[in-house]
């Protein structure tokens, strides 16, 4: 991995988001960019058309159990051409667990999105088919979130019956 | 060789029962329900070093409707239970279930809302495995003490 490259690009994302830029810090030797919510969507196409992160490698969500800001939302971004890694990061509030979706730019986003919204409650908005990934379309809960107790709540999902059904 | 060639002119007598008894212990067809990791272990099972053949187990039937004895393998999601259930409803009675590791057993490490914790809430287990994977001298014992269990039963009552 080059630095000086990484170096080149996060001083164009630092032009283009400016004051939007929250917080730069590295994870092992990966850039991590927390910016402001209102933001992502410029950010994510400019990083896609102008910085050639055309591989969205993955988006998964944190619960850090705070009243304020309390998920975080990640964009794990991949440049084939200039083989970095980049974080994208965003906040997102309990109150108003609403992001804009990216499936648009990329294709890969439609089913991290929807793990997202599966496992935390997280809203993507202008999705094509936000629909629960794993876990049954009538499941209450949001299973990765920090309240939801480890075995689950009981009676919550299905057990077969164990009398034969003649159907 | 045929039964008269060697019986000559003698004869013996048995019970149905016992005939029946005999017959079931010694041909006892695993239906495997390999979920995960268990599922090499009974692999090996079946293979030659450790041979089901020599307890006439031999043939893992991959079809509900030829098999005796379902070995559950495996961690069981609460999805994947619905669909253990329907085989097991599937197999011909008598029927009898092996419940391969710990997570089979009572969940294992998997303590969490998406895993049943052990297969006995929904399938009614003979014979538990411990072990994480158990070794196929486990599942050959459990084998054993399911064909323990068939000549203890009454066969003539149970099908009445």
């Amino acid at each position: 991995m080059n630095s000086e490259t990484t170096e080149k690009l996060l001083q164009k994302l630092r032009e283009f988001l400016g004051d939007d830029l929250v917080r730069l810090y590295y994870d092992y030797k990966y850039p991590v960019i927390t910016l402001k919510r209102d933001r992502l969507t410029e950010t994510c196409r400019f990083m896609k058309d102008e910085l050639h992160f055309i591989y969205l490698n993955d988006v998964f969500g944190t619960d850090r159990f705070t009243s304020e800001d309390r998920f975080e939302v990640f964009y794990h971004l991949i440049s084939l051409r200039d083989h970095q890694r980049f974080f994208l990061k965003v906040l997102v509030d309990e109150n108003n667990p609403v992001l804009p979706s990216v499936c648009d730019l990329w294709k890969s986003a439609n089913w991290n999105e929807r793990e997202v919204y599966d496992m935390y409650g997280i809203h993507f908005e202008g999705h094509p088919d936000l629909r629960r990934i794993f876990l049954p379309e009538d499941f209450k809960y949001y299973p990765l979130r920090k309240e939801f107790p480890l075995l689950g709540v009981p009676g919550s999902l299905e057990l077969p019956n164990t009398t034969p059904d003649h159907d | 060789m045929s039964f008269d060639r060697v019986m000559g002119e003698g004869f013996f007598t048995t019970t149905v029962d016992a005939l029946t008894k005999w017959g079931r212990s010694n041909a006892v067809w695993p239906m495997p329900m390999g979920l995960a990791c268990c599922a090499i272990e009974m692999m090996a099972f079946a293979g030659p070093k450790y041979d089901a053949a020599r307890f006439g187990s031999e043939v893992l039937r991959f079809s509900p409707r030829q098999s005796d004895v379902m070995i559950v393998a495996g961690w069981c999601t609460y999805k994947m239970s619905h669909a253990i259930r329907r085989i097991w409803d599937q197999m011909p009675d008598p029927k009898w279930c092996i419940a391969m590791g710990a997570c089979a057993s009572t969940g294992g490490m998997h303590r969490c809302y998406g895993v049943v914790q052990g297969v006995d809430n929904f399938l009614p287990v003979d014979v538990y495995i411990s072990g994480c994977p158990p070794r196929p001298e486990s599942l050959l014992n459990a084998l054993m003490r399911i064909q323990d269990k068939i000549k203890e039963e009454q066969t003539i009552k149970l099908d009445s």
